[in-house]
């Protein structure tokens, strides 16, 4: 229950913007772990520093750094996973090391990330219950340059060991080096990233629809692309909050939510 | 090994100026006649649209079209909080529907810093691989299906059942259970659930046995499956085939034995199964094995249930703290991952859903050159994708 | 029996209409058992149990008024002509073999005296039909599914009528009422109780027979032109209403009138040990030879639901490279038989 708390609490200091800062916090979920109490003290000291580096993640992060040199910006550790943030023109060039240094022969997905705060619905300082974003622009692991990035995992089905490799995005003119030489199957992921975010591929081999219809106009996953189911009926708000297991405080009632991400966000 | 490249067939062009002559409309120019696989195709297991050029009855090319079942996932994720976006990703993939939620729930937990409780634990691993044996016993028949012969469909519709009653057992619904909380599960399981779980385990061996026998070991289906629609370990890692169909190339690769661990598969002892050849008969026995793998995994599993409760201690109202996770589990089509971007609110900032189908299918266009068209059929069935996996 | 003098045209005309009226109760019976009942048996579920009370047994009566009030829909780029004649033509070749099925000493249209010789070439043209309508939906899939049962069914005539000839050398005649006299009268090593089927020493020919007229009906495993999961029901996708029911009974029709051919073939047809009395021979007949079709029929429909689909040249392969050698063989060896005993 405390740690729960703290962990609502500790969410409303890290509002701040904390682009050079990834989860602060020490993993309780890995399988050697105990219950999360015994974790619980080890955040309670670690929790502004970054999470270290485990052996593998340091290995691969040194061949890439030896591999790639320069190119390589930052990188942080997300809960077990090393994620690597090059320099866009050495985008492919990093997948060529994965593949080849790193023995990483499997793709796991290439996508995109807007991040720009989503507009709040029901426009400022509207009545709104719904999931609502911090309003400055934050950036997550190893940082970003901007507003759009590209992120790719990719694994090795021998070695047992896999990279996040991220990229920033010219929000002027995004473009960004197509993988499909590499691995074929960037193929699709390509495609799908450049229809829902607007980032072209140089090199992509025919970089058309995939989901949506050809005639579609527009990027949707793009933040400023509204959905257009809450433009027209704004979320009901969290109704029907059933008790938790073996929780018997009575329900504070349906406004509950309302009230409380209200107060937040004002 | 590739796939084998025949000549093309030779039709005597006279053939064709004649029949063009005729008061017919049928597109028939020298050489290449475009064909339509779906979207509406009781082969493509959905709405799937395999556009394929032809000639004569081999594949020159071929280009899915997908999305037809696409329904914006990723861009209603980030207007729902975490325990509505548990309703919504069982959608996913409809027939393994409490695999879906694993990997999710996984992620959330991870960020929030909760753990749940061995016994959710145990009970989540137990739920997923009858969700696997579901599946893939759907699969055993249907296969059959596709290839021609029409009773072990309805065999394998009649064993899912015990599993499904199962699953609604324990979760009240069979196909979106909807049973993962942040933390733990929504209950317990019921009594005697244990008990008839053992039973049904044992109808289900038994059901393998009849598959092995009545589809595996048939001459007709063996000639039609053995050798048709190979991948090469290589190509489809490269591609991004996950699951049984690259097991079934070769490559010994199990998330739940090799990937990060998750659930209760640290503890379990099970067998990973792989075949050399990579056509589609190996595609089908690795996941004959698999079942069978995963029923006595589920025996095992009922043996070493532990006891305690099954949720842990999470406030009513889940913040999941500002960070990111990557987690990716073996669900039955294949490697299935999110990546989950929070920045602290009741709902995530950004969720990346890797779905494995959508890499399975991918491999088509490569793969679907020069077969003939049964055997597109064969190899479709055999790659085993859902709808919604591949459209999310 | 009440002798009635009447004109050969009056018998004539009376045994047309009752083959007429036999194709589709044939059709039915078929359907409705093996297709509705035995295949449903076989995959663990009960099959239609409401129409008629009993089992369902009206439900292919029901189906077949279902069908007659069915809009007559064509498609539009379709050869109208070519389009509405297809099923009648397959229609006719199946009538046609029935005209020479022997089912009493008197009870048979006409008794040809190159009777087998004639089923098989008049069921071949049933070839014709299913080109026709494949060609004239003007549809991709219908076209595929009629170029492979075209060649289908050419290739698959051989192994048929190599599997006859073993019994017609045995016999000494191709008139089928002869072969059924043949199989009466004859004796195994002089022990004569139950006459001689041809399938104790025709039994390749039989199995021969089986396997081709499997192909020949294009049913599983030869069901390439129909294959459900990938042309959706092939040559025949375009048809509705009354022109499907066509086709159907006509399939249906095929099916009673081959395992009908085997029956008399190799099994004795209406044949009953021990009954020499014409009259009695005329009422018991039919029912004997009825059952014995229903035993072949069995086994047809049988591998019909257990076996996937062979591929196309895999099927053409069996044909050609293995049915065809096999029945050259089954006729050397009864030739030399023949002559040696």
């Amino acid at each position: 229950m405390e740690e729960a708390e703290r962990a609502v609490a500790e969410t409303d200091e890290a509002a701040a913007p904390r682009s050079e800062r990834p989860e602060g916090r020490q993993p309780a979920s890995s399988s050697e772990d105990g219950p999360a109490g015994e974790a619980s003290e080890a955040m309670e000291e670690e929790q502004v520093a970054p999470e270290a580096l485990s052996e593998t993640e340091q290995q691969i992060l040194d061949r890439l750094e030896q591999e790639l040199g320069d190119a390589v910006i930052e990188s942080a550790s997300i809960f077990g996973t090393l994620v690597v943030r090059v320099q866009p023109d050495a985008w492919r060039r990093a997948a060529e090391v994965s593949r080849d240094a790193l023995e990483c022969d499997y793709l796991s997905f290439v996508a995109g990330i807007d991040w720009q705060p989503a507009p709040r619905e029901g426009g400022e300082g509207g009545e709104s219950s719904a999931p609502v974003q911090p309003t400055e622009m934050t950036f997550g692991a190893a940082g970003s340059a901007g507003r759009f990035q590209v992120f790719a995992y990719v694994q090795s089905t021998s070695r047992n060991w896999g990279v996040t490799l991220k990229t920033d995005v010219d929000e002027a003119a995004p473009l960004v080096q197509s993988w499909v030489p590499v691995y074929p199957g960037a193929d699709w992921h390509e495609r799908e990233c450049w229809e829902m975010f607007g980032v072209s591929f140089g090199g992509h081999p025919s970089l058309r629809h995939i989901y949506l219809p050809s005639e579609f106009e527009g990027h949707p996953l793009r933040k400023d692309f509204p959905l257009l189911a809450r433009e027209v009926k704004p979320w009901p708000g969290l109704v029907d909050v059933e008790p938790m297991p073996g929780d018997d405080t009575p329900a504070e009632g349906e406004g509950a939510g309302t009230e409380a991400e209200g107060g937040e966000e004002a | 090994m590739t796939t084998t490249n025949r000549p093309p067939m030779e039709v005597d062009p006279r053939i064709y100026r004649h029949l063009a002559d005729a008061q017919v409309n049928v597109e028939l120019d020298t050489g290449d006649m475009i064909l339509n696989l779906g979207p509406q195709h009781p082969a493509t297991h959905g709405t799937l649209r395999l556009v394929v050029r032809l000639d004569g009855e081999r594949v020159v090319a071929a280009d899915p079209v997908i999305g037809y079942m696409h329904r914006g996932y990723e861009k209603l994720t980030e207007v729902r909080s975490y325990p509505q976006i548990t309703t919504l990703i069982n959608r996913i993939d409809w027939l393994s529907s409490f695999a879906n939620e694993v990997p999710f729930i996984h992620g959330a937990e991870q960020l929030m810093g909760v753990e749940a409780p061995p016994r959710a634990q145990y009970i989540r691993t137990i739920l997923t691989e009858l969700s696997r044996i579901a599946t893939f016993l759907l699969f055993l028949g249907e296969m059959g299906l596709q290839v021609g012969a029409l009773t072990p469909a309805f065999y394998g519709f009649r064993d899912r059942e015990h599993v499904l009653n199962l699953i609604e057992a324990a979760t009240g619904g069979r196909f979106h259970p909807n049973f993962n909380r942040i933390g733990g599960l929504k209950d317990d399981l019921p009594w005697g659930w244990v008990a008839e779980t053992r039973n049904t385990m044992k109808v289900v061996l038994d059901g393998c046995n009849d598959f092995d026998d009545l589809v595996a070991g048939n001459e007709i289906f063996e000639a039609r499956t053995k050798g048709i629609g190979i991948i090469p370990g290589d190509v489809g890692a490269g591609y991004g085939v996950s699951g049984s169909n690259l097991r079934a190339s070769g490559v010994d690769w199990d998330l739940r034995r090799d990937g990060k661990p998750y659930l209760a598969y640290p503890e379990l002892d099970f067998k990973v199964w792989t075949h050399p050849d990579g056509d589609s008969f190996s595609r089908y026995w690795v996941r004959l094995q698999e079942t069978r793998e995963a029923a006595r995994m589920v025996v095992q599993m009922l043996d070493q249930l532990p006891s305690g409760p099954i949720m842990a201690k999470v406030p009513r109202i889940i913040k999941v703290p500002a960070g990111e996770t990557w987690v990716e589990t073996e669900n039955p089509l294949g490697q299935m991952g999110y990546y989950v971007v929070s920045k602290g609110a009741i709902g995530p900032f950004r969720v990346k859903i890797r779905s494995a189908s959508f890499s399975n299918i991918s491999i088509l266009p490569w793969l679907l050159r020069g077969v003939y068209v049964p055997d597109v059929i064969t190899i479709l069935a055999s790659l085993y994708f859902i709808l919604g996996d591949i459209d999310r | 029996m009440i002798a009635i003098d009447v004109g050969w045209g009056t018998i004539l005309a009376l045994k047309t209409l009752v083959v007429l009226g036999l194709i589709p109760l044939g059709a039915l019976i078929l359907g409705y058992v093996f297709l509705l009942k035995m295949m449903s048996h076989m995959q663990s579920r009960l099959g239609p149990m409401d129409p008629g009370g009993f089992h369902g047994w009206y439900q292919l009566i029901g189906d077949g008024l279902k069908f007659l009030q069915k809009e007559d829909i064509m498609p539009a780029d379709a050869d109208r002509r070519v389009f509405a004649l297809a099923p009648a033509v397959v229609v006719v070749s199946t009538f046609l073999v029935f005209l020479v099925i022997p089912t009493g000493p008197d009870l048979i249209v006409k008794d040809l005296e190159v009777g087998v010789f004639y089923a098989l070439a008049v069921s071949s043209l049933s070839v014709i039909g299913v080109l026709m309508a494949g060609w004239a939906s003007a549809n991709k899939f219908a076209l595929l599914g009629a170029l492979r049962a075209a060649a289908q069914l050419i290739a698959y005539e051989l192994p048929l009528l190599l599997a006859v000839v073993g019994v017609v050398v045995q016999a000494n005649t191709m008139s089928l009422q002869g072969i059924v006299g043949a199989q009466q009268n004859g004796a195994i090593f002089g022990w004569d109780l139950i006459g001689n089927p041809f399938i104790l020493t025709q039994f390749v020919g039989f199995a021969l027979f089986l396997v081709a007229a499997q192909a020949e009906l294009t049913q599983t495993p030869f069901d390439m032109p129909v294959a459900e999961s990938e042309l959706v029901s092939g040559y025949m996708v375009e048809y509705t209403g009354f022109r499907f029911l066509f086709f159907f009974i006509g399939e249906f029709g095929t099916a009673f009138a081959f395992a009908a051919l085997a029956a008399t073939l190799f099994l004795g047809g209406w044949a009953i040990p021990g009954v020499d009395d014409v009259g009695l021979a005329n009422v018991l007949g039919p029912l004997v030879l009825f059952a014995k079709l229903m035993a072949v029929a069995f086994l047809m429909f049988w591998v019909r639901f257990t076996y996937p689909r062979l591929r196309e040249d895999q099927l053409q392969a069996v044909a050609w490279k293995y049915l065809i050698p096999i029945g050259l063989a089954n006729i050397l060896v009864t030739g030399i038989f023949k002559v040696a005993f």
